[in-house]
């Protein structure tokens, strides 16, 4: 079999029926459940990423819920503090680790190939196994819910209250353990975006002309990197501590408290950096179609969202200014945590002038991206506030902080999903969402969101501690507590409506077209939803805004095989064609793969013989999962070398 | 643009409704002594220059969203799509704008820094005058309370309620046998965490006499919501009778009720965890109670401590702070009206 010459920069070919069935067969999935479980295709499992990570959110909005009604009133009777204890610890677990960080890295896995222009995620079996995974372990953690034995220590799980001398039974452990599942899974991720990235890209689109939110997530993807193995290790120390009686946080055995902190929090202020990166990377990806023009500043973006990436390592302690760190000490921090509002800030500025200078049109998306600004820039003022330590002395572990960081999370996280949403509904699905039920959903979400979280501010300065199941009718807090609980409802009908506007358009939403917003990033080049293989031709890119600087004729790479999955490689820097490499084929070993180690990590909180049992079972899988086969084989034979002179 | 007005007007009368300040005993902006003064200070510092900010991006976002547009901004078609022809001359402008509001954040950063650097030094800064040394154990959950001497018989040991003379630096002395807690009382200073294997200290003063109440703010079990502290700042004279008074051993009491409940007391399993000098009792797993009459709650500023509600509390607890280490008391109405009586004695 000898591969057909590629030829770059070609004009799309018009007689492309018999093309377009040889890929399909090539590319696509079995038919039936097989199919459907042994699938490596990276929207296949970006979807069910994105269901299962938003379904999350539902539980954690319920659970936030809940937590408002017990609030409501004073000494209310509703939730007793053990419940109560369970539900924030769940509710914080579930946002940070089950729905916001595997959502951004959804997305990025959905859309990162389609906007790089290639077929697939580099190491698509090492993404099946990390939804499998995500899935495993996330449910594990609401079994363990609904059989009483939830986490009830935080979703900071600080030593010594988690571990075995105050936190008996199995509740610490399922947090533990969950955070490792979590762990893996975001690492995977990561890897899998980097490389795509770095070697995936259409040819011509070089590190300079890459759209923002891959930038942010390729950013990201590397503080996950450096920062998840931090509280890997934590994890792993903690369940040490209470499965095998090492003393890593016993401080009557030399052990330290403190240790915990700040390893916890070397990897959890990164941490919103990790789920804030990529919603800043879709709010510049989303904003040139709605202001007609590309966003400004794109250096200064790149540069701002990388020095950021930076920073975050640089200010984990102001989580610990009530420790007692030495002032001179804590006053790096508190520099640090004041100078990452300067590229924050460029950020911000760049967003203003694109919209200045651009023809906004107010359509749903745009319309959660001003939300977002509006509300982020709040929840980044208190956020340079709570950088000094005599401030965040009364407000710290209050609802103040509360106040800031769902300014922070919701308002510069959420806002801009629920914006991705509306504007990439139409890629992903093929139908439009309604713009009528957009608009209520907006409001009833800025609204709600305002009305929640702004009297926790005065709450937090009223003396109210976080975690606190109820309150004395004597401290006055209960009506600024009503007004939140109100204001959840809002919330909570908010995300009603979103889900009634999915099911209404999924049914009957205007067909969308391939490029339903004018948009200019290449995932809009291609089918909606895109086919199996992504692109027919692989795009060959000419500018920065891919789709509005094409010319007047769109130019391909023509050439690649149709007869087996294969990748165009291409150089990390600029871009231009490097290999042709063969794609693994769908596989059901990384299934097995995941269920291995489910069964290792899981049984591991009730025994030690988890280890050997789990492990072997891992081995077997991995075998399977290494094991050439004829198909793999024949298809290596055609990986060649391009050399460059043809680019 | 018409629900955006909306929307601003009602963050507006959300601002303005929360500035009406609540006036309470737990609140960081009534500020009672130096560091609160100090760090609520801080605040109206920050918070003017917050809005400021604050407005300006939203109205520039606003503004630059509806504004008109010119003649002179037009469109031109790029690969199909209708876009906002380049404008060489407005980017560069665009670009010294942003570079401006770069700088200007910049610079308002830098100076907040220095505003709250000095803060900072002048809270860390040890008192030179004498102080009041005071030492505080948090426990789950509840906090014991000691006054060192440097003769040991004359040291004060209570529980929850701190009583300290204005004008004078107290020196806390901050631990924990168990978990970490976080002591308090906004109306005084900020939080200190009491950590398990460090002692960490925390000084402040109170400049007005009055009852401050505070909270433990390190989330520390089921009942963290449930262990409340009392400052009671007063006058040095006042501070020193009360000390004093608090050296006194219990006495007998002279009614029958009342020194039946002391048989009640020390015959039941109250002895395992409390301490009454001037008796057997001398556990000291949970509060001391030798003048537990003289402090105005119990169950860790919870409740009033009056007849009712001590009988309440000891009969059962659990239903009052469900997870308490204290376990409920079974015993019969009259031996418990005796054993309440007993405890009202303990002035």
């Amino acid at each position: 079999m000898t591969a057909p010459p590629l030829v770059i920069g070609e004009t799309v070919p018009v007689d492309v029926g018999a093309e377009r069935e040889q890929m399909e067969r090539v590319w696509g999935s079995k038919r039936g459940l097989w199919g459907w479980i042994t699938t490596t295709n990276h929207k296949e499992i970006g979807k069910r990423y994105i269901t299962t990570a938003f379904i999350f959110f539902l539980l954690g909005g319920i659970e936030a819920a809940m937590m408002r009604a017990q609030l409501s009133r004073p000494e209310n009777s509703l939730i007793g503090p053990d419940k109560y204890n369970q539900i924030f610890t769940m509710h914080g677990t579930t946002m940070m680790f089950l729905f916001a960080v595997p959502i951004m890295e959804a997305l990025g896995l959905y859309f990162v190939p389609l906007m790089v222009g290639t077929r697939n995620v580099a190491f698509p079996r090492l993404n099946a196994f990390g939804y499998w995974l995500f899935l495993i372990g996330g449910s594990f953690l609401y079994v363990q819910f609904f059989l009483n034995t939830g986490p009830d220590v935080g979703w900071f799980a600080y030593v010594p209250l988690s571990g075995p001398a105050f936190g008996p039974g199995k509740r610490a452990d399922t947090w533990a353990q969950t955070i490792t599942f979590t762990e893996i899974v975001a690492i995977v991720g990561a890897i899998e975006l980097i490389v795509t990235v770095f070697k995936q890209r259409a040819v011509g689109m070089s590190l300079n002309r890459i759209p923002i939110f891959v930038w942010a997530m390729l950013v990201t993807a590397f503080m996950i990197m450096f920062a998840m193995p931090a509280v890997a290790t934590a994890s792993m120390y903690l369940a040490l501590d209470r499965l095998v009686g090492t003393h890593f946080f016993n401080p009557a055995e030399g052990g330290d408290v403190l240790l915990w902190q700040h390893m916890f929090w070397f990897f959890g202020h990164p941490e919103v950096y990790i789920i804030f990166l990529p919603a800043t990377g879709l709010v510049s990806t989303m904003l040139p179609a709605f202001t007609r023009r590309p966003v400004f500043g794109y250096p200064a973006m790149v540069l701002a969202l990388i020095s950021v990436a930076f920073m975050a390592f640089g200010l984990w302690v102001h989580h610990m200014f009530a420790t007692g760190i030495p002032q001179l000490a804590a006053s790096f921090f508190t520099a640090t945590s004041t100078m990452i509002a300067i590229p924050t800030g460029v950020q911000i500025f760049c967003w203003l002038a694109t919209i200045w200078s651009g023809r906004p049109r107010f359509a749903t998306p745009m319309l959660f991206i001003m939300g977002f600004i509006f509300l982020f820039v709040i929840g980044g003022v208190t956020g340079v506030m709570i950088a000094s330590v005599p401030f965040d002395l009364q407000v710290h572990d209050t609802f103040f902080i509360v106040a800031h960081f769902h300014y922070v999370l919701v308002g510069g996280a959420v806002f801009p999903l629920f914006g991705a949403f509306y504007y990439w509904f139409p890629k992903v699905t093929g139908r439009m969402l309604s713009e009528r039920i957009g608009k209520w959903n907006f409001w009833l979400f800025f609204i709600g969101m305002n009305m929640t979280f702004f009297p926790m501010h005065w709450l937090g300065f009223y003396g109210m501690p976080r975690r606190v199941y109820t309150y004395l009718a004597s401290t006055g807090w209960g009506p600024l507590n009503l007004l939140s609980s109100i204001g959840a409802l809002v919330i909570a009908s908010s995300v009603i409506t979103f889900l009634v506007n999915v099911v209404v358009s999924l049914r009957g939403g205007a067909v969308a077209g391939d490029n339903p917003w004018d948009a200019d990033t290449l995932e809009w080049a291609t089918t909606s939803p895109p086919p199996p293989y992504n692109f027919l031709h692989l795009p060959v890119v000419q500018g920065r805004s891919a789709l509005w600087d094409e010319g007047d004729e769109r130019q391909v790479t023509v050439g690649t095989s149709t007869e087996r999955r294969e990748v165009l490689l291409t150089t990390p820097l600029d871009a231009q064609p490097d290999s042709r490499e063969s794609h693994p084929h769908d596989s059901v070993w990384p299934l097995a793969m995941a269920l291995a180690i489910g069964v290792l990590f899981i049984t591991a909180i009730f025994t030690p013989l988890a280890l050997p049992i789990g492990g072997a079972l891992a081995l077997i899988a991995f075998a399977g999962w290494a094991w050439p086969t004829s198909q793999d084989v024949e298809s290596e034979k055609s990986d060649e070398k391009i050399s460059l002179e043809g680019a | 643009m018409r629900p955006l007005t909306r929307a601003v007007t009602i963050a507006a009368a959300a601002l303005a409704c929360a500035g009406c300040s609540l006036h309470n005993a737990q609140n960081a902006l009534d500020a009672s002594g130096p560091q609160s003064a100090r760090i609520a200070g801080l605040w109206w510092l920050m918070l003017p220059i917050a809005a400021v900010v604050w407005v300006i991006v939203i109205a520039v976002m606003l503004w630059g969203a509806g504004r008109k547009r010119s003649v002179r901004e037009v469109m031109e078609t790029r690969g199909g799509t209708e876009v906002v022809a380049n404008d060489e001359a407005r980017s560069r402008r665009m670009t010294r704008i942003v570079a401006a509001g770069a700088i200007v954040t910049a610079v308002i950063l830098f100076l907040m820094l220095i505003a709250d650097f000095r803060v900072g030094q002048a809270l860390t800064m040890a008192p030179s005058t004498k102080v009041v040394p005071i030492k505080v154990v948090g426990h789950q959950f509840w906090w014991e309370v000691q006054y060192p001497d440097s003769v040991p018989n004359k040291t004060v040991i209570t529980a929850n309620e701190i009583h300290i003379p204005i004008g004078t630096p107290v020196v806390m002395e901050l631990s924990s046998p168990d978990v970490i807690h976080s002591f308090w009382v906004p109306s005084l200073t900020g939080k200190k965490d009491l950590l398990p294997g460090y002692t960490r200290s925390l000084w402040f003063r109170a400049d007005t006499a009055g009852v401050y109440r505070g909270q433990c703010a390190e989330f520390c079990g089921l009942e963290h919501a449930k262990m409340g502290v009392l400052v009671i700042a007063q006058k040095q004279q006042d501070f020193d009778a009360w000390r004093a008074a608090q050296l006194d051993s219990a006495t007998t009491p002279s009614d029958s009720l009342a020194q039946h409940g002391k048989a009640v007391f020390l015959g039941t399993t109250c002895v395992m965890c409390h301490a009454i000098s001037g008796t057997s009792a001398g556990a000291t797993t949970g509060p001391n109670l030798t003048h537990l009459a003289s402090r105005s709650t119990i169950a860790a500023g919870t409740l009033q401590n009056t007849d009712a509600n001590l009988y309440a509390w000891i009969s059962d607890p659990q239903r009052i702070k469900p997870g308490v280490l204290m376990p409920a008391t079974k015993l019969d109405p009259r031996d418990m009206q005796a054993l309440v009586a007993y405890l009202r004695h303990l002035k």
